[in-house]
């Protein structure tokens, strides 16, 4: 592995220490009787509210069209999803010290497999939220679901909920492409190797 | 016609028709809004929806004992605080949270006369802490929190009868004032009206820089004479303060006639900074009292009442130095102190002049001994020695006069229905304008304070006539907005307001939107009977008391069935509203109640007592506008006949007495509750 690809190695995986501490993605929500916004940031290790009753709040509302309770710790991959990206982190910062390009190659496809599985369990988790409902809530519109978009934004009723990667999600992202980048070059050096 | 008187005539025809259709203008209509207001009047109070007004104006509420908010320069209703009234609207006075703030030496008294706004200050200037009123009636002072809108402490003054000259703070809110307006036996007993000489006057100095702490710190046993304004001095009058009064003929009766003869009353220049060391120097007595101290305390949002026994009085023969009377024509009303502290500005209201007394010539005075002999023992000084100037031909009745901050001084006209405006120093009048009608006070934001926002004035009328469309004999009494950031004053707008609005105050808005609550932290909370979820609500049957541990929370309550009340029970429903939410309060009411209904703000616990009369069942629901879902938010409270034994049972959506229903699933969901 180059000075460089270590490098980046190193840098992606102090990256992802950093999203243990950070939101990796925040939905907001907009209605007329909420001019001052409510929203959640979903963390590797749980959701909160971006203001301090929001979470409440947003499962006070939803229970008029029967969505179960956002209930942080009844989601077991929030449990695990830390343990994970620690791992990751530590299996990024041993491959980077050992210098050996398959560790690298192999630890970005584990890492891309992982991320996308990620958002995949995410997105079910939005599906499900939105289309499990009780079927004898108060407000009922045929045909209506609710699931909040994984990016971008939706008009649910009287809300827009808008989804985005916050400042961990963004770090994923960059981490990705920069790992991406990383195998490529590597890929790049070791054929101009092959061919000298 | 020839020519040349033709044109002789022209000119005299044309201006009798200009001036003819000037006053048919005039007539028509015209008579304020087109020629006294300017034509940009309309823009300056325009505050476009979802724009927030400038200030905050606290206007008192005379005769409905409260106080109303208002922002400018809009003129909107924002609020009514209730203070010594009760308010059906949310409860106040009716939930037994409340009820306690309405205690006094003489009971529950559930209304007063509110007169003085008074601005908490910090170095003389208004900080957005608090409001304090007086209640006129059964003197009391209460402490209104800016950051909640609501009074959180009342206090009694022992000793006194119309608490009209008060609150008004020193520079620090070290203390606020009060005094009588009607001197009486102090302490109260029987004798003849006619013995005069037994009736003294008190002047007071309440301690109100500790919330919940409010306490008479010392009262000055005084002439029986009427006091009837205040003002505390600041910058170089620092230390002193200032009372009006009337009636130094000492009339018991017809006072309209027998009090205006003396062609001089008093201000009452008192030395408080004197009067301390006295204090402190064990001068003063302890006399026996008996006054009420009620708080709203602020983690159980629940009010308690005590009682004080006993009050520091001090004489002033016992503390020379500590009093001074100031002669200043003619049965004088407002006194105000101008932004250095120099100048006593004091309307006589039968006066042809505003007097304005020198605050450095009274300090000499009173070294020099310029005294014009003794009234009842206070050294009178010598009016020619103390006076800076006068205001000449102000108008008719002068009243109260604020500051600008920029050299002028404002004074209300009552009889003359105007505003005069006058250079300070040179004490000459630059401008005026009419009001309708009858103004009383008049206000400028912080013009009573050491540094006034002098963009605005409001004049407070007594007299609206045909102002607005008529309501019958009893009409809406006004405030009207004035623009004073120009030579001449130009009217911009007048609003009727709620009661009387006798006296106000106002502040730029961010001093108070800083520091706002927006809803009550629910596991902050200390309340007896609180409950943080609905696992937690019961009904408790303690004898002939049911105790509703009930929530409140979109869009239901929880119990919202209850059995087993009897006939003859005192039945106390104790709501919490769960919600911690911006705006969302509940409201609840019981049908039959002969108390009142309550709104619940979020995070709070309000009770109400309800007994119920006859067997039956008696729906309850949530009285404001919550949510979509607010009609279905309401329930059923079972009352049976006396000595019935219907057990005691509550619940929502699920059913009260699950063993006589077959399913087990359900007898053990109930165990589980």
């Amino acid at each position: 592995m180059t000075r460089l690809s270590r490098i980046v190695l190193l840098a992606v995986s102090a990256g992802l220490l950093a999203m243990l501490v950070l939101p990796i993605w925040s939905i907001h929500l907009q209605a007329p009787q909420y001019p001052e916004g409510l929203g959640m940031h979903v963390w590797l290790g749980t959701v909160r509210g971006i203001g301090q009753h929001d979470l409440a709040n947003i499962n006070e509302l939803n229970h008029y069209i029967g969505m179960k309770r956002i209930e942080p710790d009844t989601i077991a991959e929030l449990r695990f999803m830390p343990l994970l990206v620690a791992g990751m982190a530590a299996l990024g910062l041993l491959a980077g010290a050992l210098g050996r390009r398959w560790l690298l190659y192999a630890w970005s496809v584990l890492f891309i497999a992982m991320a996308a599985a990620g958002l995949g369990d995410f997105y079910r988790w939005l599906y499900d939220y939105g289309h499990d409902l009780a079927p004898d809530a108060a407000i009922q519109v045929p045909g209506m679901v609710y699931t909040p978009p994984l990016i971008g934004s939706k008009t649910l009723l009287n809300f827009t909920a808008v989804s985005w990667p916050a400042a961990g999600g963004w770090i994923a992202i960059a981490a990705g492409a920069a790992a991406a980048y990383a195998v490529v070059h590597e890929m790049r050096v070791a054929r101009r190797a092959a061919a000298a | 016609m020839s020519n040349p008187l033709w044109r002789k005539l022209a000119y005299p025809i044309g201006g009798v028709a200009v001036v003819g259709a000037l006053f048919s203008a005039y007539q028509h209509g015209g008579r304020s809004s087109d020629l006294v207001t300017g034509d940009d009047a309309a823009r300056k109070v325009y505050v476009a929806p979802g724009q927030k007004d400038e200030f905050y104006a606290m206007l008192s509420g005379g005769f409905n004992g409260q106080m109303s908010v208002y922002g400018l320069p809009s003129g909107r209703l924002l609020k009514i605080i209730p203070v010594f009234a009760q308010h059906a609207e949310n409860g106040w006075g009716y939930s037994e949270e409340t009820k306690p703030m309405l205690n006094t030496s003489y009971g529950f008294i559930p209304w007063d006369d509110a007169h003085h706004p008074e601005l908490s200050q910090t170095d003389g200037v208004p900080d957005g802490r608090w409001v304090f009123i007086n209640a006129n009636n059964t003197p009391r002072v209460a402490r209104i929190d800016l950051s909640t809108m609501e009074t959180t402490e009342i206090l009694e003054i022992p000793n006194s009868a119309g608490n009209h000259p008060s609150p008004f703070t020193t520079p620090d809110t070290r203390y606020v004032v009060a005094a009588t307006r009607f001197s009486v036996p102090i302490p109260q007993r029987d004798v003849s009206i006619e013995e005069f000489e037994h009736f003294k006057g008190t002047i007071s100095f309440i301690r109100a820089d500790q919330p919940g702490r409010m306490d008479v710190a010392f009262q000055l046993l005084v002439p029986g004479v009427d006091y009837d304004k205040a003002h505390v001095g600041k910058g170089v009058s620092d230390g002193w303060a200032f009372f009006t009064s009337y009636d130094t003929e000492l009339a018991h009766t017809l006072l309209e006639k027998n009090a205006s003869q003396n062609d001089k009353d008093f201000v009452a220049a008192v030395n408080w900074k004197r009067a301390e060391e006295c204090v402190a120097q064990g001068k003063a007595r302890t006399v026996p009292a008996n006054y009420a101290h009620n708080v709203l305390d602020e983690r159980s949002r629940v009010a308690h009442s005590s009682f004080n026994h006993s009050v520091k009085m001090l004489r002033p023969d016992a503390c020379p130095g500590v009093m001074y009377y100031l002669p200043t024509p003619k049965s004088p009303h407002g006194v105000d102190v101008d932004p250095s502290g120099e100048y006593i500005v004091s309307g006589g209201k039968l006066s042809t002049i505003i007097p304005v007394h020198s605050f450095t010539k009274i300090r000499k005075a009173i070294e020099s001994r310029a005294f014009d002999g003794t009234f009842e023992g206070i050294p009178v000084l010598k009016y020619d020695a103390i006076i800076a100037g006068e205001v000449k031909n102000p108008g008719l009745g002068p009243l109260h006069t604020e500051f600008d901050g920029k050299g002028y001084a404002y004074t209300s006209n009552f009889i003359s229905s105007d505003i005069v405006k006058w250079k300070l120093g040179t004490w000459e009048v630059v401008d005026k304008i009419p009001t309708y009608y009858s103004t009383g006070h008049l206000m400028i934001p912080g013009g009573d304070s050491r540094k006034p926002w002098g963009k605005y004035l409001v004049a407070l009328n007594k007299i609206t006539k045909d102002r607005y469309l008529p309501t019958g004999p009893e009409l809406a009494q006004s405030a009207q907005l004035i623009d004073i950031s120009g030579d001449k004053m130009k009217l911009l707008l007048d609003f009727p307001t709620t009661g009387e609005p006798h006296y106000a105050q106002a502040l730029p808005a961010a001093l108070v939107t800083a520091h706002q609550v927006k809803y009550y932290d629910l596991h902050r909370s200390t309340h007896p009977y609180r409950v943080t979820s609905e696992a937690e609500t019961k009904a408790v049957r303690t004898g002939n008391r049911v105790d509703v541990y009930m929530a409140a929370i979109r869009s239901h309550f929880a119990p919202d069935n209850i059995e087993g009340i009897r006939v003859g029970d005192s039945v106390y429903f104790h709501v919490t509203n769960l919600e911690q939410d911006w705006d969302i309060p509940h409201g609840f009411a019981a049908m039959g109640n002969r108390n009142g209904e309550l709104l619940v703000m979020p995070g709070e616990t309000r009770t109400l007592a309800w007994v119920p009369q006859e067997p039956g069942v008696y729906p309850f629901y949530c009285t404001d506008f919550c949510s979509a879902l607010h009609q279905e938010m309401q329930g059923y409270a079972r009352v049976s006949p006396k000595g019935s034994d219907t057990p005691l049972a509550w619940g929502t959506d699920r059913p009260l007495h699950p063993e006589e229903h077959a399913s087990h699933e359900e007898h053990d969901r109930h165990a589980e509750r």
